[in-house]
């Protein structure tokens, strides 16, 4: 196990608005390895955007508040850095890639220098002629051919996927050592999506960067993640290895989102399981365990007092008081558990070693 | 078979130059659910707004209910398809007025149609349009500011069921809400089918929630139907390369096969004049020419 690259402790961050404090994100907890990718998973308003903006320090002050928390990049607290010193840090060290890929771009500026003008102004030993021979590289590296044709054009001329595949580019221009993807495939085509996690994993494998990956697509999580985090109101409510949340989840939001997400081999008569009622008010958080409303499971002690992480393994917890010692037995629901053994029983079927999971 | 509701004969529509749907024929029976998939720009949302004559199409033809649906029509003739046919629309926060309360919204269509003897029953139409689709009878009287993303989806089809019709064009209803209200749709749009037997053209570019939701799908690349048949055929036995590629890039909740499939990128194949629809067997069509279609089929 290497280091840990990335820790986050007990991340605290407040948005002052006319209505009240909005508590979007409260209190979160959670580190990242190099060369490792972390999804954070959520739907929105659950704070996953909040917390992957946080780390970059790029929420606004006022109205954000970092009300409480660290953030460790590398043994450095990022939480009180001054704007200059992030500076350093930003696009350097930690980069990110955003959901639309236009706004990302200078549409005035031809894509070449907007890579370039990243490899000069992270390295000032470089020439110009070795950025652009860089840049030129970066472009290939990506996957686009006719890297020197390609480096005159602007970013109109680009389809989404294309556009995407720059954004990249320019992330990795500074070789940093985290990447932070924030719903990076969300507007693109399927067939697109499935190329752009493609060149993202490439690129981990080639230079061991570590990855967080914001989404809400359970299905992209399972191609891309070693780690998961389930966001829901604000926290983490379930964390664990891939394996562990997609094969023996624990928390009955994780059910209801594996639930609700159809399935190619679903039975067609059947209903999809939801998770009735909506995220609550943040301006005002419930008392006892964010979720209870809407948990079909609850019981009364989810009203009253909010639940720890349960430890289910070493590296898998829990935000439930379901996996407290003196709770009932709660099953996963029928439909969960027959799509997770269709899973497993598929995966032995064509050879593969399970080893443990799904017990 | 049940009755055909709606046929599509050769339609076209061309803005200038460019071939948004280019001779595209299909047919929806009363009672079904059609899927209609394909990526941004194939022209399936395009085939919608034509069958609900949001556009003055280029060529063809489209008989719903046994009329012409392009043809002249009187004040009367329209209005009465109008009611036939209603649409729901991606976005909830834009197809919504925001100066009109949920109860105006949804009571616009019978005001126009004349649908109620008077305001008592009008005010109840609107409480059980609600109920219909899970929300309060209370909520009339809100904007749709005041009500969440799914909230407003099912607004939108409170609105699109105000008028009794037979066949609902659904342009990705889903696409812009999160997991878990998807499912709520979903289900909902599934109950209102079985309850009051309703029609369904269901656009959409997610492929497991179309394989999900529709008897019958029909793939659309650039202009064109590649591929149509039953949801199970489609997705267990797939022939055109365009639709395979599709599949294998659906993204499955289960890492283990994820971190082994490998995707079928799709080339490009150029088709000539000489391509048409290939029935490979009963109900399944496959958009190639001749020879294409049998070297497809034999893989």
């Amino acid at each position: 196990m290497s280091e840990n690259l990335l820790e986050v402790k007990n991340l605290k961050i407040n948005f002052k608005t006319y209505a009240g404090i909005v508590q979007a994100v409260r209190g979160v907890n959670f580190e990242v390895k190099q060369g490792e990718t972390l999804c954070i998973v959520g739907e929105s308003g659950s704070g996953k955007s909040v917390t992957s903006n946080a780390l970059m320090k790029l929420i606004p002050q006022p109205p954000g508040i970092y009300e409480e928390g660290q953030i460790l990049f590398d043994g450095r607290d990022l939480v009180p850095m001054t704007e200059k010193e992030m500076t350093k840090i930003r696009g350097n060290e930690i980069a990110m890639i955003f959901q639309d890929p236009m706004t990302a771009l200078n549409p005035t500026m031809r894509i070449g220098k907007q890579i370039m003008e990243v490899i000069l102004k992270h390295n000032k030993n470089v020439s110009k002629a070795d950025a652009k021979k860089r840049a030129i590289e970066l472009i290939d590296q990506v996957g686009i051919p006719f890297p020197e044709q390609r480096f005159k054009q602007y970013p109109h001329e680009f389809s989404g996927g294309m556009r995407q595949r720059i954004v990249i580019a320019i992330a990795l221009a500074a070789e940093p050592k985290l990447l932070i993807a924030d719903e990076p495939t969300t507007a693109l085509d399927v067939t697109i999506q499935a190329q752009i996690i493609e060149l993202m994993k490439e690129i981990q494998r080639t230079s061991n960067t570590a990855i967080i990956f914001i989404t809400h697509d359970l299905g992209v999580v399972a191609n891309i993640a070693d780690r998961v985090a389930v966001m829901y109101a604000g926290q983490i409510v379930e964390y664990g290895t891939a394996n562990e949340i997609f094969y023996n989840p624990k928390h009955p939001y994780t059910w209801g989102l594996l639930g609700s997400m159809p399935d190619l081999d679903n039975d067609a008569d059947q209903l999809l399981r939801t998770i009735p009622g909506s995220p609550p008010d943040l301006i005002h958080p419930p008392k006892g365990d964010a979720f209870a409303a809407r948990n079909e499971y609850a019981m009364q002690i989810d009203y009253e007092q909010d639940p720890p992480m349960f430890e289910v393994s070493a590296t898998h917890f829990a935000k439930t008081w379901l996996l407290h010692p003196d709770a009932p037995n709660v099953p996963v629901p029928e439909a969960v558990r027959k799509r997770i053994e269709g899973y497993i029983q598929k995966n032995k079927e064509a050879g593969i070693d399970l080893g443990k999971v799904g017990e | 078979m049940a009755e055909k509701i709606l046929e599509v004969k050769n339609l076209k529509q061309h803005f200038g130059s460019i071939k948004a749907v280019d001779g595209i024929s299909f047919d929806v029976y009363e009672g079904e659910t059609l899927g209609l998939v394909g990526e941004s720009g194939c022209g399936k949302s395009t085939t919608g707004r034509s069958i609900i004559r949001l556009y003055d199409i280029t060529d063809g033809e489209i008989t719903f209910q046994g009329k012409n649906i392009h043809g002249k029509k009187s004040k009367k003739e329209l209005k009465q398809f109008n009611k036939e046919m209603q649409m729901i629309f991606q976005d909830p926060y834009a197809s919504l007025n925001p100066r009109m309360t949920a109860g105006e919204i949804i009571a616009e269509g019978f005001d126009i149609h004349g649908m109620y003897k008077n305001k008592k029953e009008r005010k109840e139409k609107i409480g059980t349009l609600l109920e219909s689709v899970g929300l309060n009878r209370e909520h009339a009287n809100r904007y749709a500011h005041e009500f969440s993303g799914g909230q407003r989806q099912r607004i939108g089809i409170a609105r699109a069921l105000s008028l009794d019709p037979s066949f609902i064009i659904a342009d990705e209803p889903i696409s812009a809400l999160d997991v878990s209200i998807q499912a709520q749709v979903v289900n909902l749009l599934r109950q209102l089918q079985k309850e009051r037997g309703l029609t369904y053209l269901f656009i959409a570019h997610d492929l497991s929630m179309v394989k999900y939701i529709s008897d019958r799908i029909a793939v659309m690349r650039r202009g064109k139907i590649v591929e149509l048949g039953t949801a199970e055929d489609i997705y267990n036995y797939p022939v055109h390369p365009y639709t395979k590629s599709l599949l294998s890039a659906i993204p499955l909740p289960d890492p283990i096969s994820e971190a082994t499939r490998t995707r079928i990128p799709y080339e490009h194949e150029e088709v000539g004049d000489d391509a048409k629809s290939h029935e490979v067997f009963p109900g399944h069509f496959v958009f190639g020419t001749d020879a294409q279609v049998k070297e497809w089929y034999t893989h």
